[in-house]
């Protein structure tokens, strides 16, 4: 391997109660790269996230980030690593205003002691409002974040993953429950964080896919289906049966 | 709103501060027993004891109101901080005890040969400050580090503890682990080389309790107002995000535990002298339940209602047991009840509860009446107020 990957899975499988979530993976990342993962329900996408971020571990493969094994790690030190993660539903701390959500986040020390005698600098406050401002909640700053919209809430999250500054996010359908203008939005904001880190996507709404316009794998029964640009993956064969139905398409095919 | 609430708690700690360490003992001390303002040394007693019970309450809230972590075992660490400090006061006993012998009563009872070694240093009064602070600390820190690196959470959580306290409580009752067996120590005569039994003492304790409640107030207020309490409460309501964010979740909850075991065995060491004896029951789990439920009433995740609930349930309890003893059980639980389903914020969040609903009637007695009155507000204002996305 002469390339440098930031981020490698190679024979990665993961079962849960004998249904094999993730089957014999190889997924191969470029720094800088921004990659959707597309795929129907149930396809492993959310498990993989799992797994590089420590949540579950792989029954048999390796995971490896900047050539660390992260497999055995815990979710904090994957952390510190440099992964950071968005969840598919929008998890912020709803009892906390927004700007405190965004000070959790925010890169910096994570010791017990720091916390309890550390005091906001000046230039974190202003790294805050820096990033209120481009995930636009700067006039919701002192709002609890629970009475947020849930559109807002994921950029709120986004914004606490963009203030972590990590060097592989992880975004799991960020544009879910948003309007068309939001979508737009998300979509315009992760391609400005492109080539700075390297994000991966997941994501079902085409449309945002299509926006985004760059490398899609397709996953399937917890392995890639297909790798390729979006217009190559959806006029593939494989990949139409995946998502319009096994049924149909085994009338016509049936070797398949 | 947010400041001027500050500003009235700081009213509010200023004015229990001059009613606990300056009015109330100057009642007791100053004003003859024939007025009506005169504050008894029962009631004195009483009150000492209700504050210590305050004191168990924040570090319950501290864990549960704060964290998530229901711990049902806080007794557990409140009497641990008073058998280490009713040690020494058996040790002031001397000569005096019923046996006249050097040794505690319990121990020529039970035929001890010679003092325990490990009973030596409590002749110490420094050295059993220090156990008050350490023994639950040390308990605290081993049994929280095994408990949350195995990520022991919720419910198997406050189990787990629950256990541990009726363990503890079950070794206490041994006549042989030397601390008495289910009699536990008592007979207390002397504190600092002074009559503990004295009315002039017991004022003293209560004035002493009345300062650490307030220290444990003040002390807790700080740390829930750090980046550290942010991130105590972002435990509490999603745990995962916290350690996707790089936490060491468990770290924080170690440090929240052994705090609050600490500040349980403070309280428990006020507790002892005040009451005069300290027994394994102590330990057994329904006190921990019923600390619980003081802090359910008083309303948790607050500073103020866990003392609110500890006080007002205590003195209810005083009276109930008078009263109506056979009640006092039912009494106790139906309050439980009545509280989860119609107060989830205890008796302090009961005032903002009430302007709620009093602000929800008042705008929906508006909305009918300008509907009455053919009105199209309605639609505009529900569009104005999804924007902003």
């Amino acid at each position: 391997m002469n390339k440098r990957f930031i981020l490698t899975a190679e024979g990665v499988t993961k079962s849960f109660d004998g249904f094999k979530a993730i089957n014999d993976l190889n997924f191969y990342l470029d720094e800088g790269e921004l990659r959707t993962i597309i795929g129907p329900n149930g396809a492993g996408k959310s498990t993989f996230l799992d797994l590089i971020t420590g949540r579950t571990r792989p029954d048999e493969g390796q995971i490896e980030f900047k050539g660390t094994p992260v497999i055995k790690k815990t979710e904090y030190q994957i952390y510190r690593m440099g992964i950071g993660r968005k969840f598919q539903t929008p998890s912020v701390y709803s009892d906390h205003t927004v700007y405190e959500n965004i000070l959790l986040g925010l890169k910096g020390s994570r010791g017990v002691f720091g916390a309890i005698f550390g005091r906001v600098t000046p230039a974190q406050n202003d790294q805050i409002h820096h990033v209120l401002e481009i995930i636009n909640l700067k006039d919701k700053a002192q709002v609890r974040a629970g009475t947020l919209a849930h559109g807002q809430k994921q950029w709120l999250e986004i914004g606490m993953l963009i203030a972590q500054d990590p060097e592989l996010m992880l975004v799991d359908e960020p544009a879910a429950g948003m309007t068309d203008e939001e979508t737009a939005r998300t979509g315009e904001l992760l391609l400005s964080l492109a080539g700075k880190h390297t994000i991966i996507v997941i994501e079902h709404d085409m449309t945002f896919v299509r926006q985004l316009a760059n490398r899609v794998t397709v996953l399937h029964q917890g392995s890639i289906l297909r790798e390729g640009s979006l217009d190559e993956v959806q006029n593939d064969e494989r990949v139409i049966e995946v998502y319009l139905g096994k049924k149909k398409h085994d009338a016509i095919h049936p070797q398949h | 709103m947010h400041k001027s609430f500050r500003q009235a708690e700081i009213w509010g700690i200023a004015i229990a501060a001059i009613a606990i360490l300056g009015v109330l003992p100057a009642l007791n001390a100053f004003v003859p027993e024939s007025s009506p303002l005169h504050v008894s040394d029962f009631t004195i007693n009483l009150y000492g004891k209700y504050l210590c019970y305050a004191v168990l309450a924040i570090s319950v809230d501290l864990l549960w109101g704060y964290t998530g972590l229901l711990s049902l075992g806080q007794c557990m660490f409140f009497a641990l901080g008073g058998y280490a400090f009713g040690m020494h006061l058996m040790l002031l006993i001397g000569k005096l005890g019923q046996y006249h012998s050097d040794l505690p009563d319990f121990m020529v009872f039970l035929g001890y040969p010679k003092l325990p070694l490990h009973w030596e240093p409590f002749r110490s009064f420094w050295f059993a400050v220090a156990a008050v602070v350490f023994v639950p600390g040390l308990v605290a820190l081993v049994f929280g580090f095994l408990a949350f690196r195995s990520r022991i959470r919720g419910v198997y959580f406050s189990i787990l503890t629950q256990a541990l306290t009726y363990a503890a409580c079950l070794m206490f009752f041994r006549n042989d682990f030397t601390f008495g067996g289910n009699n536990g120590l008592t007979d207390f005569k002397f504190i600092l080389g002074y009559d503990i039994r004295s009315a002039v003492t017991q004022r003293c304790l209560f004035i002493a309790t009345g300062v650490l409640l307030i220290l444990t107030y003040l002390f807790c207020r700080w740390l829930t107002l750090t980046r550290f309490g942010k991130i105590q409460r972002a435990v509490r309501d999603s745990e995962n995000r916290v350690l996707f964010s790089g936490y060491a979740a468990a770290n924080f909850k170690l440090f929240v535990f052994v705090v609050s075991a600490i500040i349980a065995g403070l309280a428990g060491a006020l507790y002892v002298p005040q009451v005069g004896i300290i027994n394994p029951s102590e330990m057994a789990p329904d006190k921990s339940l019923e600390a619980v439920v003081w802090v359910a009433v008083g309303g948790r995740g607050t500073l103020i209602g866990p003392v609110v609930g500890a006080i007002a349930v205590n003195a209810l309890k005083s009276w109930a047991t008078r009263a109506y003893p056979d009640l006092w059980l039912i009494i106790l639980g139906g309050m439980f009840v009545i509280v989860v389903l119609f107060l989830p914020k205890g008796i302090v969040g009961l005032p903002m509860q009430l302007w709620s609903l009093f602000k929800r009637s008042t705008t929906l007695w508006k909305k009918v009446q300008e509907q009455h009155a053919g009105t199209t507000e309605l639609p505009i204002k529900e569009s104005s107020t999804r924007q902003g996305g």
